[in-house]
């Protein structure tokens, strides 16, 4: 079952992010970000994550790429045109990502036995439910800088408002 | 029954293809969409840890990825609408003014 599931949601989530590597279009980009996201929400769920799986639609999928679509359009972005990027994006980025991929790959494949495997749904310990141990958690070891990042909020929404303001 | 590394794998494809569409894509705002695409693939990583070890944090790490991530797009769309207001164009090779 859970192996449906990751085969599933994983192949979407590489397909969306494929197309978002090969759509010339902006807008397809975000949409194709979009079903990336959602199908990754499913693999949170699958691995217990189920606050993280709900934020993620709710924050990810529903406001940043909200963001992302509203100044697509409000831009009037079209299609980019094909330039000849930077010569050394091409010949050192591409190997670079590469190796970046292979390295991990052989690092996780040679430590598989080392990573156990995952089973369906929110047992990471003792019975409490998911909500209840990352609100715990939020609430009380990590009370400083859950505050702290309310602050991050207000500051950024106030840099936003400042740049993106006319110049008068 | 998924191995995590399986997850792990997948976490590293969809960073990989990240880098790629950051390094390829001409337009402002599809860079910005794959730099959110590899945070999402970092927060694979992650949420698969925290399951493997059975600890709550790496999911505090999340959150706290995604409060970060939320702040970044609202600063940074700003920043792409006043570089369209001065330049009238979102083409990165256009917007050289840092280039010497």
């Amino acid at each position: 079952m859970q192996l449906a599931l990751f085969i599933l949601f994983g192949a979407l989530a590489l397909g969306g992010a494929l197309s978002l590597l090969f759509q010339r279009h902006p807008i397809h980009s975000a949409l194709s970000l979009v079903v990336v996201m959602m199908s990754l929400a499913v693999l949170y769920w699958s691995l217990g994550a189920e606050f993280l799986a709900a934020a993620q639609v709710i924050v990810y999928s529903g406001a940043i790429m909200v963001l992302f679509i509203f100044v697509i359009m409000l831009l009037n972005a079209g299609k980019e045109e094909r330039t000849r990027g930077s010569r050394a994006a091409y010949a050192v980025g591409f190997p670079g990502a590469a190796a970046i991929f292979c390295l991990l790959c052989f690092v996780f494949l040679s430590e598989r036995g080392a990573l156990m495997t995952s089973n369906i749904g929110g047992d990471l310990s003792n019975g409490l439910d998911n909500i209840a141990q990352v609100s715990a958690m939020l609430f009380t070891k990590q009370l400083l800088p859950f505050e702290v990042t309310s602050v991050l909020i207000l500051v950024a929404i106030l840099g936003a408002v400042v740049l993106a303001r006319k110049e008068q | 029954m998924v191995p995590t590394a399986y997850y792990l794998i997948l976490a590293a494809m969809l960073f990989s293809i990240g880098i790629a569409a950051f390094l390829i894509k001409r337009n402002v705002i599809t860079i910005f969409i794959s730099i959110e695409l590899m945070l999402n693939a970092v927060n694979l990583t992650f949420v698969a840890f925290a399951h493997m070890w059975h600890q709550v944090s790496g999911q505090i790490f999340v959150f706290f990825v995604m409060v970060v991530a939320a702040a970044e797009a609202a600063v940074g769309l700003a920043i792409i609408l006043s570089i369209f207001r001065t330049r009238q164009t979102l083409n990165v090779d256009e917007i050289d003014l840092m280039k010497s």
